[in-house]
């Protein structure tokens, strides 16, 4: 054999057969079109519910629907659908949930995050885990009987299913969400941070207040707006808990009504093409967004803040 | 250099890390405003000496320590208020770890910790450290930028201002010009000569001649072990009193 002929017999090949390039074509492209349909369903859905109600659009006086609270989709001589209230209901209950559930979310997260080791933190994250488990409409029983008993008896509120009942009981579904995400952030933040903080003589709750929450920014700002996005969209539990009345509410003690459980409540009942039938898909379309507003605030906020 | 009262005093430190023994009952004393050489090769313990000084050690879960260090007569090891001790021992690693803040807010953060909340008293504080580290002339400008953003050096010499900011009475530099160019290493040890004047320095380092220019005695770590301890000069003379020693600052070693 001449050293050539050895040279052919022993090289591998470099070239790849063409069963390979195809098949890393397909990946890519099942890749593609993975992320191209997050995209399509977002815009599909949005579509679909804006289609259902959109024949009412043009009929609407739509400063009255959106500023007044006369909430009449059933009126025999009069029908009026104002959803002031039913903005003001959600907005409330979730901003009030949120007070309660991002410094008890975020402290729970520093807790498990930083102060906890072993079995406690074991242990912790399993029950926080539960908590998320847990199905709205158990929250909703809870509401209903435990809650509603509870605020009649220890605080003057002539009615136990109102918009605190609502408000805690969206915390306590949120909080699980704010907690895992949020310890997730922290613990992305790298040990040597901690380190040389300590070393210089910052006490553990230094080193997380001016250390870890600055460097964590980002990641505890997108776990509070999961938690409210969580709170928004909440609607067996809130159906259940606020007393669904149409009110502006003027304490936390006020019952209220949200955009999601008018939908839930109402869209049974009403026949598919009627006015009302529309009206509610209007409403889905609102709630989409109020999401989609609250999102794009989050985004810039993060954004601004990596500017900075 | 004997003193009647040593600013440190370690009696027999032995230190491991789970079963493995890495500092063999190491016993020495530095006298106030010394500075300290400590040169060795890699593995040799130099690093775990100066943690277990300020007791960043305990950062290491399977860390255990025993024997005594005492600074100005207190047990290192059994203090309570590890905190005051760490704002008394100051650090700098040699991997620089900036702090996700501003440049101000890295060497503002130890004293802002230890309670001082005056902003001119800050401001004065942050000029003084970062010129005391020559980075003054190059951030003035950009104070508030994240210290993330400055250069590997840049970033050295911050973690070097930052362990002043604390107004150590001990100093522990660990491998500090690592990254940084000659000439500004050769400006830090102008500085590092004048702190001398209220300050005890232990300087580890892989540059020899490093600590021959700096030093008032050099210890020769070596597998968790001093086989020398002695003024600079006799280190580096000719004869030390260990072979082993010659060869290593010789480049004989092996």
């Amino acid at each position: 054999m001449t050293a050539s002929q050895t040279d052919n017999l022993k090289r591998p090949r470099m070239a790849r057969s063409t069963a390979a390039i195809f098949g890393e074509r397909i990946i890519e492209l099942l890749i593609r079109l993975c992320g191209v349909s997050a995209i399509v369903f977002v815009f599909g859905i949005f579509l679909f519910v804006l289609r259902e109600g959109a024949p009412l659009i043009g009929k609407l006086d739509w400063t009255k629907v959106l500023f007044s609270q006369e909430w009449y989709p059933t009126s025999k001589g009069n029908v009026r659908y104002g959803v002031g209230a039913l903005i003001v209901g959600t907005l409330s209950v979730t901003g009030l949930a949120m007070l309660f559930a991002v410094p008890f979310g975020i402290g729970a997260a520093v807790f498990v995050s930083e102060f906890s080791t072993g079995k406690v933190k074991e242990t912790l994250k399993i029950v926080i885990e539960m908590l998320a488990a847990i199905p709205s409409i158990v929250w909703g029983f809870i509401g209903l009987s435990v809650m509603n008993r509870l605020i009649q008896e220890y605080l003057p509120a002539p009615v136990g299913l109102n918009l605190l009942n609502g408000a805690i009981l969206l915390a306590l579904m949120s909080v699980p969400i704010i907690v895992s995400i949020g310890e997730d952030a922290l613990k992305a933040v790298p040990d040597s941070y901690r380190e040389a903080a300590m070393a210089m003589g910052a006490t553990r709750w230094q080193t997380v207040y001016r250390v870890l929450f600055p460097a964590a920014r980002n990641g505890l700002l997108a776990a509070a707006l999961l938690g409210v996005g969580r709170a928004i969209g909440e609607t067996m539990a809130v159906l259940m808990a606020t007393g669904h009345a149409v009110n502006i509410p003027k304490s936390i003690f006020d019952p209220i009504r949200t955009l999601t459980a008018t939908i839930a409540a109402e869209l049974g009942e009403t026949a598919v093409g009627s006015d009302h039938y529309r009206m509610l898909f209007l409403i889905g379309v609102l709630l989409f967004s109020i999401t989609f507003v609250v999102n794009l605030l989050a985004d810039l906020a993060v954004r601004g803040v990596r500017k900075q | 250099m004997v003193n009647n009262q040593p600013k440190i005093s370690v009696e027999n430190l032995r230190l491991s890390y789970g079963h493995r023994e890495v500092l063999h009952g190491l016993s020495f004393s530095v006298a106030p405003k010394e500075i300290l050489g400590v040169i060795g090769p890699a593995q040799s313990g130099k690093t775990s000496l100066l943690r277990c000084l300020n007791r960043t050690i305990d950062f290491v879960s399977n860390a255990f320590v025993s024997g005594s260090i005492r600074i100005d007569g207190e047990d290192v090891l059994r203090t309570s208020d590890v905190h005051t001790l760490r704002r008394k021992v100051g650090m700098v690693s040699p991997l620089p770890v900036g702090l996700p803040l501003s440049v101000y807010d890295n060497v503002a953060f130890a004293p802002r910790c230890a309670g001082i909340k005056n902003r001119d008293e800050l401001d004065a504080r942050v000029e003084r450290c970062l010129r005391q580290a020559a980075l003054w002339d190059e951030v003035k400008d950009r104070l508030h930028t994240l210290g993330t953003k400055l250069s590997g050096g840049q970033q050295q010499r911050l973690t070097i201002a930052r362990a002043l900011s604390h107004d150590p009475e001990i100093l522990c530099l660990d491998e500090f010009s690592i990254a940084i160019d000659p000439v500004t290493t050769m400006r830090i040890e102008d500085v590092l000569k004048e702190l001398k004047s209220h300050m005890t320095i232990l300087l580890v380092t892989n540059l020899v001649q490093q600590a021959r220019r700096l030093a008032d005695r050099t210890m020769f770590l070596w597998n968790g072990e001093i086989v020398e301890l002695d003024r600079t000069e006799a280190i580096f003379s000719n004869q030390p009193r260990d072979k082993r020693t010659y060869d290593y600052i010789h480049g004989l070693f092996g």
